[in-house]
C-alpha cells in the first residue's frame, strides 16, 4: 500500500522541477528502480493516474528503467548477480556480500514542454 | 518542443529528512529510541510486555504502537508498565513513516523519558524503506516463521541492528534449520548482535534487556 505516498512524492518533486523550468506540461517521467527497492511499478502507475489529474503532469507517461541487484563477495571480491534468493559467492560459497546496485528508486529526468 | 530535465533525486528523500529531524529532536532530549519490525505474529508486542517489568525503576519508557487499526497494543503496552502508550493508527497503510512518529513525537513530553520503544506495523517487506529517525533497529524473527525468512525478505535483514529470535522454546516441534537461517543471516548482515529467547519461558531475556539498558545510558 505505500505506493500512494510514494507516488505522491514523485508528483511533488517532478511538479518543483517543472515548475522551475517553466514548463507548461510534463510529458514523460523517467524512474530508476532496483530490484531490492520493493516498489510495485503497476501501483505508482495505477496511483498516479488518480492523482496526477488535475495537474501540468495528468498525462505523463512514467518509464520505470529496473536495476538488477549487483553483490560482492565480502571475501574474495567475486561480483555476482541474485540466485533464487541464494545468498552464496558462487566463486568461493562464502556469505557476506556488500551491496552494489539494486536499492535505487530516484527519479532521473522528466520531460517538459 | 519537448525539453528533458535531469533531476536525479531520491523519491523518499522528503521521509529520510524528517527521519533525521526525528532523531536530532531524540537525541537533544536524550532519548534512546528503538524501531521494532516483525512480521505479524512474531512476537513484538508479547517482547514489550516481558521487557517493560525487567526495566521497571531502571528506565523511563514511552511506547509508539504502529498498527492498521485498534489500541490493542499500546493498551498491552500501559497495562506492561510504560510510562506513556501512543497508538498510530496507519489506516490501511503497511508501515510506519518519519512523518507518523513525528506526530506522536509531538504528543510527548521526551525530558520525562529514557527510552522509547516504537513497535511497527507487522511486516517484512516496507518498514525496511522508511527510516523513522530512531537509534536502533531492531528485527523479532520468530521460530514458527521459518528459517527461509532472511532469504526471502533481504531489505529487512540487511538494515538490522539487532536481531532477536523469538520461541526458541519451540524449536524442537517445527523444522527450523538454525544453521540454514543464520547462513542467510550472516550473509546480508555479517556480525549482526543476536538474542536467541523465548517471551513464554523468559529463556534469553535477560540478554536482551542489559543490552537495552547498557545502550540507554551510553
Amino acid at each position: 500500500m505505500h505506493e500512494l505516498s510514494v507516488t505522491e512524492s514523485i508528483l511533488k518533486i517532478a511538479l518543483q522541477h517543472a515548475e522551475k523550468a517553466n514548463a507548461t506540461r510534463v510529458t514523460d517521467l523517467h524512474l530508476v528502480m532496483g530490484e531490492l527497492s520493493s516498489m510495485v511499478d503497476d501501483s505508482i502507475q495505477f496511483y498516479w493516474e488518480i492523482i496526477a489529474k488535475d495537474t501540468i503532469a495528468a498525462k505523463a507517461v512514467l518509464h520505470f528503467r529496473r536495476v538488477p541487484a549487483e553483490l560482492q563477495c565480502t571475501s574474495c571480491s567475486e561480483k555476482y548477480r541474485l540466485n533464487n534468493g541464494e545468498l552464496v559467492c558462487p566463486k568461493c560459497n562464502s556469505a557476506g556480500a556488500k551491496i552494489l546496485a539494486g536499492e535505487e528508486f530516484a527519479l532521473e529526468s522528466i520531460d517538459v514542454e | 518542443m519537448t525539453r528533458n530535465i535531469t533531476v536525479v533525486e531520491n523519491i523518499l528523500n522528503a521521509n529520510d529528512r524528517l527521519a533525521q529531524e526525528n532523531y536530532a529532536r531524540l537525541e537533544a532530549a536524550g532519548v534512546f529510541s528503538i524501531n521494532i519490525l516483525a512480521s505479524p505474529g512474531a512476537g513484538k508486542t508479547s517482547l514489550i510486555e516481558q521487557t517493560l517489568p525487567r526495566l521497571k525503576n531502571k528506565l523511563r519508557v514511552a511506547a509508539i504502537d504502529g498498527d492498521i487499526a485498534t489500541s490493542i497494543d499500546s493498551d498491552r503496552a500501559a497495562a506492561a508498565g510504560a510510562l506513556a502508550a501512543i497508538q498510530i493508527n496507519t489506516g490501511g497503510d503497511c508501515h510506519l513513516d518519519a512523518v507518523m512518529l513525528h506526530g506522536a513525537l509531538e504528543k510527548l513530553d521526551l525530558t520525562q523519558f529514557d527510552l522509547l520503544i516504537v513497535e511497527n506495523v507487522g511486516n517484512l517487506v516496507c518498514p525496511a524503506n522508511f527510516k523513522l529517525g530512531t537509534h536502533k533497529t531492531i528485527l523479532v524473527a520468530s521460530v514458527p516463521e521459518g528459517d527461509d525468512k532472511p532469504y526471502k525478505y533481504p531489505g529487512t535483514y540487511r538494515g538490522v541492528d539487532v536481531l532477536i529470535i523469538n520461541k526458541v522454546d519451540l524449536l524442537p516441534y517445527v523444522n527450523f534449520k538454525m544453521d540454514y537461517f543464520e547462513r542467510g543471516v550472516q550473509a546480508l548482515n555479517p556480525g549482526v548482535t543476536t538474542f536467541p529467547l523465548s517471551c513464554t519461558t523468559g529463556a534469553g531475556l535477560d540478554a536482551w534487556v542489559n543490552w537495552l539498558i547498557e545502550n540507554t545510558q551510553r
